[in-house]
């Protein structure tokens, strides 16, 4: 029984004006009578026309996955049944995705892609999200028989499914040190790296909740790492902005004084930025906090220093359950270049997920898990020491108990040099 | 009967080697770049430590692909780009290529095709969007249809570089807000309390897991009708649809009092200011599809007067920072109400304790 095309007059509305229209697309696919997916394809038109009519969602989840891991796909069971019991639309009665990883950085051949289009058209909708939210190419619209040989095929073309639930999930980079001057670490290599060393933390979800790991390659963050990410691994540098003053010169010709004095001196947040007499440009590096606007406006004559590596931030996180937590910094610099750095880098994400994995409560972020046990007992569990760096200001409430103060000042002044240590030279 | 075939075991392989799917200048100017600049909007031009110069074509896309789309891009990427793209995290795709020269052809092969070039520079960026009517299980909306609405009306912003900084803006069906931080965010809001089919819970939904998951702690067990159930203490309860995901039978959506809230001024980016999250500005516009004009309308007003009132390189947030919120109320005519106030822990951080304030009757600006 082939499946009639239903009437659509409300999602017809979204075929016209200026913007690729996904309901074009969606008609394309249930027009294709000669493929495999057309009657799926009407009958989920169907349903979310229904959707646009009764402003309800019509998919409850289950479970349905691939044989050997837990998790990465997301089982769709259409809820928009008759009195019997029977689906309304019967052929997109399945409707799942399979989370599958991208390259970092999003990179694909059209070959590549065309071969993905291969097997989606063989074995699921023709309906192709690039990408969702998590990073993941989804593919929409499965039926519960065909999951397991479409992500075989996908699995033997070199993909792996992407992460879901309780688990670590898939990451994402920004295009970094391929396309982008800013770029203050090799993205691809910590991506790669660090979701591949965790892939068994991927596919058989057991942590309390979800854990992100985001990575951008400079303070601009273009991944949206310290909103999003439990652990954000932002490129950074420690040494003097470099400038290039035959271009600085040039830019103030170009766009003259008052204009290099409204959108760079005064924007800079640390106030670390001049004006000279001669039309040249003086940073105070030192106290600069490596926030990217004048390089963003000068990108030819102002580029980040030489000294280069990352900052991390950890616990990230939007709404549920106790309200939208930012990543907050626990290591303010450190290299990452050598193999022993992203060995360090490893070891971290290791300790912290352990930690995690250990002391979180059930459907727990990291943000919020450290906000009940406190930033200071966290920073411990991980062995790792505090910084300045990690605050915005030390504590304005006296209720501390306190007596531990001497071992902690020992311990920075045996980081640090004590001051009498300092004077002695 | 034969014995059953051992089942294939995955490959458990994780990303895929990008390198191998790199645009070969990207490849051979690793981590060598040295600077760029925009020629035109749509269009980046890098250029590396070596000399090689890329130019990069950005263009929007439907985000839900259907393969004749994917199909249609791939032929523009092999007849006028280099055979490879890659996409952005808000869901356009680039193309690169190694010759200015390409770059016309190209840019009018996509726009024939119905892509539109841009989303670079001070401009609307792609909205990012999450699954709504067509996928989720909890949806509010459709995201989809929300963002095609409202992308038909800032088309002319993508395509153009006429804004003081980038404009962000984000969509999410629920609060949970998978759509993340804007500085434009068009977001469910619940109003009411979910509506509980007690036939189903005990059956359905883990019901200590359920109460765990209310963050005022509204949810507690209950017997109706002589069956185990949970109930919500409605003085308590704050509509946030936390509940309705591991417990389907309290249905949060509803046709009327599901509705759609805009928050301004969230920022990912250290640039000038530290990130920054979304913040409340208008609740209570229906959801109504297939265009969401209430939506177009509100989002309109807050962007052409941040294009008419804030300076160079100023994001919404940080324009609202310097002229401060009464003034956008008045400039945006937008009511203020007592929910801008925020009740929720930490709330206190956001209110005034100080008397810096931005009197009405303070005359002229220079």
């Amino acid at each position: 029984m082939s499946a009639k095309t239903p009437q659509t007059p409300l999602l017809d509305q979204l075929e016209k004006g200026p913007w690729p229209s996904f309901v074009a697309g969606l008609k394309r696919l249930a027009a294709a009578q000669d493929k495999p997916y057309a009657g799926m394809m009407k009958h989920l038109l169907g349903q979310l026309e229904r959707s646009y009519e009764t402003k309800r969602g019509y998919w409850k989840g289950g479970t349905v996955g691939v044989i050997g891991y837990g998790g990465g796909v997301i089982p769709r069971f259409t809820e928009l049944r008759g009195k019997d019991g029977k689906p309304e639309f019967p052929e997109a009665a399945e409707f799942h995705t399979l989370r599958i990883m991208p390259a970092p950085g999003m990179h694909y051949t059209t070959d590549a892609l065309r071969r993905l289009c291969d097997v989606w058209e063989k074995h699921g909708s023709g309906l192709i999200t690039l990408h969702g939210q998590s990073g993941d190419i989804m593919f929409q619209g499965c039926s519960s028989r065909n999951v397991q040989p479409c992500f075989d095929e996908l699995n033997e073309m070199g993909y792996d499914l992407g992460g879901a639930g309780p688990a670590v999930r898939t990451s994402m980079s920004c295009v970094g040190h391929a396309r982008c001057e800013h770029s203050c670490y090799d993205e691809i290599r910590a991506h790669t790296q660090i979701i591949n060393a965790f892939v068994d933390d991927i596919h058989r979800p057991a942590l309390p909740y979800k854990f992100k790991f985001k990575f951008s390659g400079c303070p601009n963050d273009c991944m949206n790492a310290i909103q999003r990410a439990d652990m954000a691994v932002i490129g950074t540098w420690r040494d003097d902005i470099e400038i290039d003053q035959r271009e600085v010169r040039q830019f103030v010709a170009l766009r003259g004084r008052q204009a290099v004095i409204d959108n760079v001196v005064t924007r800079c947040p640390t106030r670390s930025v001049s004006l000279e007499e001669d039309d040249s440009l003086t940073i105070d590096n030192r106290n600069c906090v490596r926030c990217m606007h004048c390089i963003n406006v000068m990108t030819k004559a102002l580029s980040p220093g030489k000294d280069r590596g990352v900052t991390i931030l950890l616990g990230g996180k939007r709404t549920l359950k106790i309200g939208d937590l930012f990543g907050t910094v626990i290591v303010p610099f450190m290299k990452l270049e050598t193999d022993a750095d992203f060995a360090r880098l490893h070891e971290l994400a290791q300790n912290i997920i352990g930690f995690f994995a250990e002391n979180a409560l059930e459907h727990e972020r990291t943000g919020e898990m450290i906000e009940r046990i406190g930033f200071a007992n966290f920073l411990e569990a991980v062995g790792l020491d505090p910084d300045p760096s990690m605050l915005l200001h030390p504590r304005t409430n006296p209720y501390v108990r306190t007596d531990g103060w001497d071992e902690e000042a020992r311990k920075w002044n045996a980081r640090h040099g004590a001051p009498s240590a300092q004077e002695d030279r | 009967m034969s014995t059953p075939a051992k089942p294939r075991m995955p490959v458990e392989s994780g990303v895929p080697d990008a390198f191998q799917f790199m645009h070969p200048l990207l490849k051979k100017n690793y981590g060598q770049w040295r600077w760029h600049d925009r020629p035109r909007p749509g269009v980046l031009h890098h250029v590396a430590r070596s000399g090689d110069q890329v130019w990069t074509v950005r263009a929007g896309t439907q985000r839900q692909m259907d393969v004749f789309s994917v199909r249609t891009l791939c032929d523009i990427a092999d007849r006028h780009a280099d055979g490879y793209v890659r996409f952005t995290i808000r869901s356009n795709i680039e193309f690169m290529v190694a010759e200015q020269a390409k770059v016309p052809a190209l840019i009018a092969a996509l726009e024939a095709a119905g892509f539109p070039v841009g989303g670079t520079g001070n401009s609307v960026r792609m909205i990012s969007h999450t699954q709504g009517w067509l996928h989720c299980d909890i949806p509010g909306t459709d995201a989809s249809g929300v963002v095609k609405a409202l992308m038909d009306e800032l088309h002319e912003e993508f395509i153009h570089e006429r804004m003081p900084n980038r404009v962000g803006i984000t969509t999410s069906c629920c609060e949970i807000n998978c759509g993340g931080q804007g500085d434009i965010a068009v977001n469910i809001q619940h109003t009411k309390p979910p509506k509980i089919n007690h036939d189903l819970v005990a059956n359905v939904c883990e019901r200590p897991a359920v109460v765990a998951r209310c963050p005022v702690a509204a949810i507690r067990p209950a017997v109706v009708n002589g069956k185990p159930t949970l109930e919500v203490d409605e003085r308590k309860c704050i509509c946030c649809g936390a509940c309705y995901a591991p417990c389907p039978p309290m249905q949060i959506n509803d046709p009327e009092y599901t509705k759609i809230a805009i928050w301004v001024g969230g920022k990912h980016s250290n640039a000038r200011s530290r990130p920054t999250f979304h913040k409340l500005v208008v609740a209570g516009l229906p959801n109504n599809p297939p265009r969401w004009p209430e939506v177009a309308d509100a989002v309109k007003k807050i962007l052409r007067t941040y294009q008419g009132d804030a300076r160079d390189w100023e994001r919404i947030g940080e324009w609202i920072e310097r002229i401060g919120w009464p003034r956008f109320f008045e400039l945006t005519g937008l009511p203020f109400t007592s929910y801008h106030f925020d009740n929720w822990r930490g709330g206190r951080a956001s209110l005034n304790a100080s008397t810096h304030i931005r009197h009405s009757a303070g005359g002229g600006r220079p």
